[in-house]
């Protein structure tokens, strides 16, 4: 099974702290990581090519130091990776985003599943996915919590919906977007960091792909992001209850009425 | 489509929503959007349409007139008994080229998030998810979409001019529906899948519709978060209790979800859902930066902790110090059952 796992490059949030005046994320100093939802799409794959044989080619499309996130997925199991960056995708939303990876999966040839994460955390859109699945043509499942199984070309997910879940026999090649709960990413051997030291990872350009010029980066974006405002504030003060239980579940409940919230 | 002059985009009429059903029902967050819809509609002085893609559609479609429709366009069709996402877009696409509306809603739901941009992509038009607010610029008529972005730390405002129709995914809960009005009715459109539109890529052979526990997270006004702190699956029942009695949800941290004490589906955060209730009460949660992002949107956020320095207690509108396991009896106690 060829696989093809989209990994992208977020700001972390590991070590950030909450702003006491504005209440606001402080993001100075945060170093960039892989985008959580991804780390598990990567682990399946190397999970998928354990089981029943195949490749696992990570991608992802941003700077020249994104190429970080693609050595990460390598120590973990990833046999290759690809680096999708030039001037011209700057400025993609999820529709030249989505057509830019499909491209470059396109030129890959003979892929037989892509898998993404549910969602990028710093756009939280979770469109690339089913972007993917549509400028291909191709089945997708979103939102897959397992994988019970995969062979013969077809693959079997259990999607999750938040009334419950489906099983899906999908014909492939298709496009998997993945939740947490789909596995326990293993972490790096020595070997496998090593390895990913050493790989050459090349860089594909806009003219590689054969994407055409308007459909990619600004160009190729419908959506225009034209401001930016920092959230309603939050109401004013914390009350701070810190009588016996009872006078505190009193205070609570009779603020929550006068509120008119019950 | 590439509509990047006003004679293209006037091309464009009326406002779409794009029905949530679920076991042959019609969810609510359709009728909050058809709320929103209805605003819209007024401002761009066209109809609000509905469509409707399910299986045992009958009795559904008045309500939707009721709820603010004009035109209701359904597919009752055997296979979307299923969620087939591939032939709900094909089936879409063609409904958009051939009616051209000029917005079109949808909910942000897995469901929803999982069929749009797939239209998007193939009608090449521009889609923002999971909107917060809407509006239609009175300069040039074009939808003014505003959704939180890098876990609600800032708002962004997207537009689309030069591509129809405009699309976007709304959070359940966001809009108000308008109460039910009785007296209007309107116009049923009935289509059908063609054959060129049924794909035999996906089969789905089993459903299973968690209706005990279901936790419909995105679309509860309450919800009773639990973490580290309430020690275990037997804590949880502590939690569901005030869930039952306010008809909320049981939400929990991650922390919570990895230890095994409720299953993932409940959880709130960076790497569990987003979540936009009017109360939210956190149980020895203590708000690590990834669940804060997961809930700093609700509108009114308790917090129970035995330490009242938690960036979770210094971001609440009431933090209650105290152990949980003393408060939240007496919090059920102090709420009658209804
Ligand atoms: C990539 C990544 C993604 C993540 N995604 C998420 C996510 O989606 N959601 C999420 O929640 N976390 C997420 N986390 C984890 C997050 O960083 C925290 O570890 C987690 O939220 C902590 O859970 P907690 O608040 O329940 O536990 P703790 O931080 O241990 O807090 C427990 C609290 O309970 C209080 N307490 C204990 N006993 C009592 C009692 N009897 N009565 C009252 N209070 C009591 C304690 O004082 C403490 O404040 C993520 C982390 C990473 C690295
Ligand atoms: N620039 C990118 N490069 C590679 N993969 C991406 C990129 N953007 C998004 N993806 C993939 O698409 C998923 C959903 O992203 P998003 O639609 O932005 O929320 C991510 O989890 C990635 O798997």
């Amino acid at each position: 099974m060829k696989m093809v796992v989209c990994v992208k490059q977020v700001p972390g949030t590991h070590d950030a702290k909450i702003d006491p005046e504005t209440k606001r994320i402080v993001r100075e100093g945060i170093k960039a990581v892989m985008n959580p939802f991804d780390t598990y799409a990567v682990e399946e794959a190397v999970k998928i090519k354990e089981k029943s044989g195949g490749e696992v080619i990570v991608m992802t499309m941003g700077p020249p130091r994104a190429e970080t996130v693609l050595r990460e997925a390598i120590s973990v199991g990833a046999d290759a990776g690809i680096l999708l960056s030039g001037r011209a995708f700057g400025g993609s939303d999820t529709w030249a985003t989505s057509y830019a990876l499909a491209k470059a999966i396109e030129k890959i040839g003979g892929v037989d599943l892509v898998l993404c994460g549910k969602q990028a955390i710093d756009g939280d859109t979770a469109q690339v996915g089913p972007g993917i699945a549509a400028q291909l043509g191709w089945a997708q499942a979103t939102y897959v919590m397992e994988i019970p199984e995969s062979n013969n070309g077809v693959i079997t997910t259990r999607r999750m919906h938040e009334d419950g879940w489906d099983l899906c026999e999908i014909t492939l090649p298709a496009v998997l977007t993945v939740v947490k709960d789909i596995n326990q990413p293993r972490v790096p051997t020595l070997k496998g960091r090593l390895a990913a030291q050493k790989l050459d990872i090349p860089v594909w350009s806009p003219e590689d792909i054969g994407a055409d010029e308007e459909l990619i980066g600004l160009n190729g974006s419908p959506t225009r992001v034209v401001k930016t405002n920092p959230p309603p504030p939050r109401g004013a003060e914390t009350l701070v209850l810190n009588g016996s239980p009872s006078e505190s579940a009193g205070t609570l409940v009779r603020e929550l009425r006068r509120r008119g919230l019950l | 489509m590439i509509a990047n002059t006003d004679e293209a985009r006037t091309g464009y009429r009326n406002v779409w929503v794009v029905a949530e059903v679920l076991g042959g029902q019609i969810q609510k967050v359709t009728y909050e959007l058809l709320g929103a819809a209805r605003s819209l509609a007024n401002d761009r002085a066209c109809e609000v349409w509905c469509v409707v893609m399910g299986h045992g559609l009958d009795g559904q479609i008045e309500p939707l007139f009721h709820g603010g429709a004009d035109v209701v366009l359904a597919v009752d069709e055997p296979r979307f008994a299923e969620f087939v996402d591939e032939d709900m877009a094909s089936v879409l696409v063609r409904f958009v080229d051939t009616h051209k509306p000029e917005i079109v809603l949808c909910g942000a739901t897995t469901r929803g998030r999982a069929l749009i941009p797939r239209v998007a992509v193939a009608a090449n038009c521009g889609l923002t998810a999971d909107c917060t607010g809407l509006s239609i610029d009175p300069e040039n008529g074009d939808l003014l979409q505003t959704r939180p972005a890098f876990g609600g730390n800032i708002m962004a405002t997207i537009r689309c001019s030069n591509h129809r129709p405009q699309m976007a995914t709304v959070r359940p809960r966001v809009m108000n529906a308008l109460p039910a009005d009785t007296g209007r009715t309107g116009r049923v459109i009935r289509e059908q899948l063609l054959e060129s539109e049924k794909s035999t890529l996906k089969k789905v052979v089993e459903i299973f519709q968690d209706t005990e526990n279901a936790i419909n997270l995105a679309d509860a006004r309450f919800i009773i978060a639990g973490g580290r702190g309430v020690k275990g699956p037997e804590g949880f029942q502590l939690l569901k209790r005030l869930a039952e009695r306010v008809n909320g949800a049981v939400g929990a941290s991650r922390a919570a979800v990895d230890s095994g004490w409720v299953p993932y589906n409940h959880q709130v955060g960076q790497t569990g859902q987003t979540v936009q209730a009017m109360v939210y009460v956190a149980c020895g949660i203590s708000g690590q930066i990834q669940h804060l992002v997961g809930m700093q949107s609700c509108d009114y956020i308790i917090a129970i902790d035995k330490d009242p320095d938690t960036p979770l207690m210094q971001l609440a509108d009431v933090a209650i110090v105290g152990d949980l396991f003393e408060v939240l009896p007496e919090i059920v106690r102090e709420i009658p059952r209804t």
